[in-house]
């Protein structure tokens, strides 16, 4: 009898915690974005779009959109490091050269960039492609870690939090929507995690990325110089100088070399250098970039 | 070997989907937007910061109006603005633009309302992003500057571009002749490529240092940016619009500029 009671009956706290509509709201609980959106009234959005907006396709289109370009992260002992260009372009116009392509995600513990050395917990994400993407979605990303820290009274983790993005992505597929961005952070479930996610619906794992139209010849320098062993002040100097050199050879990256280490306690801000100065600096110190005279 | 080909264009070959014949459904070009033309710049200082725009108003090679101002005050409690603190700047198709300030000036006013307090000039960047931002698959053809004064009294000023990626920066010009300002902006703003005499040789002169301007150096610059840009772009000219924001409120004047 006993156990037919128990097998029928309702357990007596059982909406004590999250009822099950609320259970619902919180598992189906992402809004339909695609519907506050405006829309151009024609058959074919995505080719109206391209044909407004995509200087590639069409280099007279008369709305330019700014794009970003130059991004890298890699793990190594230390945690993990990111290093970003600084430039934006519009077709041939240089839109600005003082953009911040390291977005920090999740708000509730993300610290304004005052410049300490303290660390600031959370994650950070990085910009490549087309700025507005990147910001706004990265946006959307950050409130939805801030709301899975309300809820579950923990921090996201990198895999989930990349997740998110790039199952947005993915129903945008189709849109003209363009982002290549990597998410890094560090949780206790994962360690050091790295993720690459782009505007195509692609999420991957791994130990060291770079995105952007600079992308080649940063890889170039990364993989000739990386190791696993690299020190702190190694690792950073390194991230910087891939940067340099694919300021150097791509002429949609320059302005200033931006650098973030992310470790177990948060990430900490290394800098917003100028690279023209770090370039002579590289050259006569060190002797590399030696096809370059000073000289005409 | 003609009466494959023939047959390879019908159904006979087996494709799995129809091959049309139909004629595909045509439609007109679909063209919704017009350069309007015009330039608009916006600089900060220490605790102002400025917006102007000259008020020709162009389609092609015709000037429709001499007298279309670029720059609104937002959040104002009558048609004249009085009361704002956030002031916008709209270059690119004029429509938009305007649907764009009335959008704003509605979603600050509803704040005020909603909250018993205005609007910051930081949370109406944002709310400005992402208004640009929800008409990424449609855009408003406009470049946008936002200025006002920050928490700590210190002018601020933010750029947008045409779908909401946006930055707060020291000066910014947009519009047709952007490109002949912005570069006069950075030397004169922000020191690029100015160097301090006498600070070393070769590469190891310094950079000056920029530093906020003064509000009179500031209106010359300006004056000058446009008055220069007058003289070289067809699509700039006939009175110059400033607006000045303090912490005593919001200044307009106009100058005049060349009208050929």
């Amino acid at each position: 009898m006993d156990k037919l009671v128990a097998q029928y009956s309702r357990p007596q706290h059982q909406n004590d915690f999250y009822s099950e509509a609320e259970q619902q709201e919180l598992t189906e609980g992402m809004p339909p974005l695609s519907l506050k959106f405006a829309l151009p009234p024609v058959d074919n959005r995505a080719a109206f779009l391209r044909a407004m907006t995509d200087d590639h396709a069409n280099p007279s289109c008369p709305i330019k959109i700014a794009h970003g370009t130059t991004t890298l992260a890699f793990r190594f002992q230390g945690g993990i490091i990111v290093c970003t260009d600084s430039r934006a372009t519009a077709g041939n116009w240089i839109a600005s050269q003082t953009v911040k392509k390291v977005i920090p995600v999740s708000r509730l513990s993300r610290g304004e960039d005052k410049p300490s050395n303290e660390p600031t917990p959370g994650l950070l994400g990085t910009m490549a492609g087309g700025a507005a993407d990147c910001q706004y979605w990265l946006r959307y990303l950050s409130q939805q870690c801030t709301l899975h820290e309300i809820r579950h009274k923990r921090r996201i983790t990198v895999a989930a939090a990349s997740k998110i993005l790039a199952n947005l992505t993915y129903s945008y597929k189709g849109y003209g929507l363009s982002m290549g961005t990597m998410l890094a952070g560090v949780t206790p479930q994962e360690g050091p995690a790295l993720y690459y996610i782009d505007s195509d619906g692609t999420r991957l794992p791994g130990n060291m990325f770079c995105v952007g139209s600079g992308q080649t010849f940063a890889y170039g320098v990364l993989d000739a110089n990386y190791k696993y062993d690299l020190t702190e002040q190694e690792a950073l100097d390194l991230g910087r100088r891939a940067i340099l050199a694919a300021m150097h050879r791509d002429a949609y990256s320059g302005g200033f070399i931006n650098c973030y280490h992310v470790k177990e306690e948060g990430w900490v801000h290394h800098g917003f250098d100028d690279m023209n100065p770090i370039f002579w600096k590289t050259k006569l110190d060190r002797g590399e970039f030696s096809n370059v005279t000073s000289e005409l | 070997m003609t009466s494959l080909l023939d047959h390879s264009r019908g159904e006979t070959v087996g494709y799995s989907f129809s091959q049309s014949t139909a004629a595909p459904v045509r439609q007109h070009g679909f063209y919704p937007y017009t350069d309007n033309g015009g330039s608009t710049l916006g600089i900060t200082g220490s605790d102002f910061a400025i917006l102007a725009g000259d008020t020709r108003s162009t389609s092609g090679y015709n000037i429709n109006s001499r007298m279309v101002p670029k720059v609104f005050k937002i959040g104002g409690e009558d048609e004249t603005g009085e009361g704002a603190h956030i002031i916008l700047s709209v270059v690119g198709f004029a429509a938009d633009g305007n649907a764009l300030k009335e959008r704003l000036d509605a979603v600050v006013k509803m704040y005020k309302y909603q909250h018993g307090k205005s609007m910051s000039v930081s949370a109406c960047a944002q709310r400005l992003s992402t208004i640009l931002y929800g008409k990424r698959f449609f855009p408003y053809y406009v470049h946008a500057i936002l200025a006002g004064l920050d928490e700590e009294g210190k002018g601020a000023l933010y750029s947008y571009d045409p779908v909401g990626s946006y930055e707060r920066e020291q000066c910014r010009a947009a519009g047709a002749a952007a490109s002949l300002i912005m570069p006069f902006l950075d030397n004169q703003v922000n020191f690029k490529n100015q160097y301090i005499p006498g600070s070393g040789e070769g590469h190891a002169l310094e950079q000056k240092k920029a530093e906020p301007l003064p509000q009179e150096t500031v209106k010359q610059l300006v004056r000058d940016a446009f008055t220069s840009a007058v003289e070289r772009h067809i699509e700039v000219g006939d009175h110059l619009q400033v607006m000045i924001i303090t912490s005593n409120g919001i200044e307009e004047v106009f100058h005049p500029l060349k009208k050929d």
